[in-house]
């Protein structure tokens, strides 16, 4: 299914001990003075935590910016979803925190599939971020006296999240947005909202710029200048059902992937233990309930399999507290690729709960108890006031009902040590990045790399590039030849998907695709069973180009056109994460396979042959793809068995 | 979920483009689920027009979680529906009745024009925010965090005011179309933190300013934007914002 590279890839990884790596490597950069900056134009593709808060830097620095997003504002970005927190090793709860120790838990967290300088990277920075976030007006949670509050998630021992109530993203997002939005009214970014990237423009090996859509008119645009940064978020749809954003795609990332970016660990992917489980087949997306609910909720199934009682009916001798019982370490904490797959296997067991018995209960009930409803509502007031709207059921008096969901996807474009992919000068951030959360995601880590990468890391590697190539690089204009092909292929793309003219619709052929993806890719996976997918996935291909109907015209506000095209590159991307699932012959975080686990069902990794980030070239629809292997080096944390009990 | 839906008539607003008339056109929907959400009940219209070789109705739409703000809708002459406190995502069906005829507008406001049937333009409000809803303090120049104590009664407050979400339904449900709520939510964020009081005279004046460019019309204290407001913004901030106001137009040298 696949060819191997002769040579290991080089992740660039800087000189020195752990904790100099970052200062050698900025020691090292190029920069660009300040009177030079204004001489060059970067486009930022995504406008969630990574992207504008890239923007909002690079225009500080004097930069001009073009920021590119498919909503009607950059505000409406995903990350604004992010509930629970941000973590960062401030060590404000004076409980042993460090850079260190959030480094550790991350590499751990991670499964050892992660980049450790990258990680360690990544922890440094972290209390910059909250500084930076807390210097533009984000409320944060406070104390009496005035000082930041904090709370425990999954994977950590301290307390180190910093929070605004469950709506963390939205007021991180609107900060970075503030950020940015500064920086369109001095003129130094330039706002393209209702825009979808449809191809990335490489001369001579090196990016020079992107073509868009305009969404509201049908029109493809070129866009070029000397850098383009990529912060296009995960790729979670591709299961159809999840708790992505309707609009969230892998069209920007698999667009670059084509023009030669390698896409790295396709098939980790992070499927989050609570959610409110699927009622109906109308059902267009699933809604997380945060982690940090698990600090104060309890999770249980009845011991019978088949009792009929009402969940506050069943007495706590027939309740099973399985996390508890499993993990006494971190109990209800445990990382969410453990809760999912405990969860997973209670159903499957027969002793899930409601009426599909795909469920578990969350339950308040001792919190609530103990610390009475106010602190409760306090806490989570908005997370329970949204299960009750979706289920139209109390949680304050009866346990919630949850099931797993997919949520993020800690694969994407494989990137170096300065974010830069595998084709000069397009450089990937955030959840579109493949390197710091390895093969599963602690919780409120994915709002804390966004930032990372955007205020801290990204604004001194462009300029490396900048600096090496800017000056030699000539403007290109829309009739210059690569520019014209890049233009011309992606207006081809859309006739062809408008003449189609089938009977079917985008939706009902996305839906299959996510069945398909959830039924074989999802949280246990066989290697026959991966086979077949992606067997099924190139069968669905065809049904697609020859039986998809898209109404309406290419020049116009057509959103069914937007939807069949995102989903058509779905399903180019789908068979890559079939065989990327496929060759890895071990369990490591998100990625399970039911060959390799151990007599108590924990995930078996195999560090002697898979301790590598798998980084695909590809090679044409339907051909074998590159693998390209960048060995992950633990030379600061031992690689060992990761163990929650 | 089997057994037998509603069945609804949808009286749906269609405009092809945003110079072309728009007019309502009559859909009949059976055996609707009382658990689906709005959003979803449009989706499976939708389904159906497809089939029918008839464009699908074009609507805003994104997180489908009530927290992004893209997605719209006048629903029977109320900005997200019928629901307290709900946007139209998270509005669901068993709020409805069997026979119910639902009446589907976009927002109507000049600020707001229309793109396509349902969907219209608030690039507006970015414009108001980019006058001056920030606080100027480039990355890399932040002082420790915790240098900076905040009042946990002006950070709850802060917080309740910074929970907009900007879909724009505050402006819809005014029969001026004003967009006061809207502004003075981020008004209201930065004056009561510590970290928007050097530019908080600046900030009132010119994202008021902005306001009155994009052709929002006036606030007369009705209140219909709290009631119709998702994310439960108070008109309070309303009234904090004309105190703003007029201390930056009496007191600083920003006032003219």
């Amino acid at each position: 299914m696949f060819k191997v590279a002769d040579s290991p890839l080089d992740g660039r990884v800087p000189d020195g001990a752990i904790a100099d790596k970052w200062d050698n490597r900025k020691n090292e950069l190029k920069l660009v003075s300040p009177n030079n900056k204004r001489k060059y134009d970067v486009i930022v593709v995504g406008t969630g935590l990574a992207g504008a808060s890239a923007a909002a830097s690079l225009a500080e620095m004097g930069y001009n910016v073009k920021a590119f997003c498919f909503q009607d504002s950059p505000r409406r970005a995903h990350s604004i979803a992010a509930q629970g927190g941000i973590n960062a090793a401030k060590n404000y709860p004076n409980d042993g925190d460090s850079i260190w120790r959030l480094f550790y838990d991350t590499v751990k967290g991670g499964d050892f599939r992660a980049r450790e300088s990258n990680v360690f990277r990544l922890a440094s920075v972290s209390g910059s971020i909250i500084d930076q976030c807390v210097a533009q007006g984000v409320p944060f949670a406070r104390e009496y006296g005035g000082t930041l509050a904090n709370r425990t998630f999954g994977g950590a021992q301290v307390s180190r999240t910093f929070y605004a109530r469950g709506q963390t993203g939205q007021q991180l997002l609107l900060g970075a947005y503030s950020s940015l939005m500064r920086q369109v009214g001095a003129g130094k970014v330039t706002l393209m909202p209702r825009r979808e990237m449809m191809d990335l423009i490489v001369d001579e090996g090196v990016t020079r710029g992107i073509v868009c859509r305009n969404l509201k008119t049908g029109e493809m645009e070129a866009h070029t200048g000397h850098a383009v940064v990529l912060a296009t978020g995960g790729y979670g749809n591709v299961f159809y059902l999840s708790t992505n954003a309707k609009g969230c795609n892998v069209t920007a990332a698999w667009r670059c992937h084509r023009r030669g970016a390698y896409f790295a660990n396709p098939c980790y992917t992070q499927i989050h233990p609570t959610c409110i489980p699927v009622s109906g087949d109308y059902q267009s997306k699933l809604t997380l309930m945060s982690e940090s609910l698990r600090n104060d909720g309890r999770v249980w199934v009845p011991k019978s399999a088949d009792d009929k009682r009402a969940p506050n009916e069943i007495p706590e001798d027939d309740r099973d507290y399985y996390l508890e019982r499993r993990y006494p370490a971190f109990g209800n904490m445990v990382p969410r690729d453990v809760a999912s797959r405990a969860a997973k296997e209670r159903c499957d067991e027969g002793f899930g709960v409601g009426e599909t018995k795909q469920a578990v209960y969350l339950d308040f009930k001792h919190a609530i108890e103990r610390d009475g409803e106010d602190v409760i509502r306090s806490k989570y007031g908005n997370l329970f006031h949204m299960y009750q709207k979706i289920t139209a059921e109390n949680p304050y008096q009866v346990p919630m009902r949850i099931y797993p969901a997919v949520h993020y996807t800690m694969g994407g474009l494989w990137v170096d040590y300065n974010l830069e992919s595998s084709v000069p000068g397009l450089f990937v951030l955030g959840e579109a990045n493949f390197s710091d959360h390895g093969a599963n995601r602690l919780g409120a880590s994915a709002l804390m790399q966004g930032l990372a990468d955007g205020y801290f890391v990204l604004p001194y590697t462009v300029g490396d590039h900048i600096g090496k190539h800017g000056s030699s690089l000539k403007p290109l204009g829309n009739d210059h030849p690569v520019v014209q092909e890049a233009l011309e292929s992606a207006t081809s793309r859309v006739n062809s998907i408008l003449a189609v003219n089938g009977t079917k619709s985008p939706d009902s052929i996305h839906r299959q695709l996510g069945q398909i993806m959830w039924d074989k890719c999802g949280m246990a996976r066989t290697a026959a069973g991966l086979k077949q997918a992606a067997e099924e996935i190139r069968a669905l291909r065809d049904v697609f180009w020859n039986e998809v109907k898209v109404l309406g015209t290419g020049d116009s506000f057509n959103q069914n056109l937007e939807h069949a095209g995102r989903l058509a590159d779905f399903l180019e991307f789908a068979e890559l994460f079939a065989t990327d699932a496929w060759h890895r012959e071990e369990s490591c975080g998100g990625h399970f396979r039911e060959e390799h686990q151990t007599e108590d069902n924990e995930a078996r990794r195999d560090d002697e042959n898979f301790c590598y980030a798998a980084a695909w070239e590809f090679q044409g629809v339907g051909e074998q793809p590159v693998l390209h292997k960048e060995p992950m080096e633990f030379n600061e944390v031992a690689l060992s068995t990761r163990s929650y009990k | 979920m089997s057994g037998q839906g509603m069945n609804l008539t949808l009286r749906v607003w269609r405009q092809a483009g945003s110079e072309a008339k728009g007019e309502f056109r009559f859909y009949q929907l059976n055996n609707v689920s009382e658990h689906m959400s709005f959003l979803e009940m449009l989706d499976v219209l939708n389904e159906r027009l497809i089939k029918l070789g008839e464009e699908p109705v074009a609507f805003d739409h994104d997180c489908r979680e009530g927290i992004c703000g893209m997605c719209s809708l006048m629903i029977n002459g109320q900005a997200h529906g019928p629901d307290n406190e709900t946007t139209t995502c998270q509005l669901h069906m068993r709020r409805f009745r069997d026979g119910d005829t639902i009446t589907i507008e976009p927002w109507r406001a000049k600020a707001f024009p229309v793109i396509r049937d349902l969907v219209v333009d608030r690039t507006s409000f970015d414009r108001v925010i980019s006058a001056g809803g920030f606080v100027s303090v480039n990355a890399g120049n932040a002082p420790d965090a915790n240098c900076l104590l905040v009042p946990k009664q002006d950070q709850e407050k802060a917080m309740d005011a910074a929970a907009c979400i900007g879909c724009g339904a505050c402006v819809a449900a005014c029969k001026n179309a004003s967009a006061m709520l809207f502004t003075s939510a981020k008004v209201s964020q930065m004056s009561l933190l510590p970290q928007g009081k050097p530019e908080r005279a600046q900030r009132v004046l010119k994202m008021v300013a902005q306001m009155d460019e994009e052709g929002f019309g006036s606030c007369t204290n009705t209140s219909e934007c709290e009631a119709a407001c998702p994310a439960g913004i108070s008109v309070d901030n309303i009234a904090r914002l004309n105190r703003e106001y007029l201390k930056a137009v009496v007191f600083s040298d920003e006032g003219v």
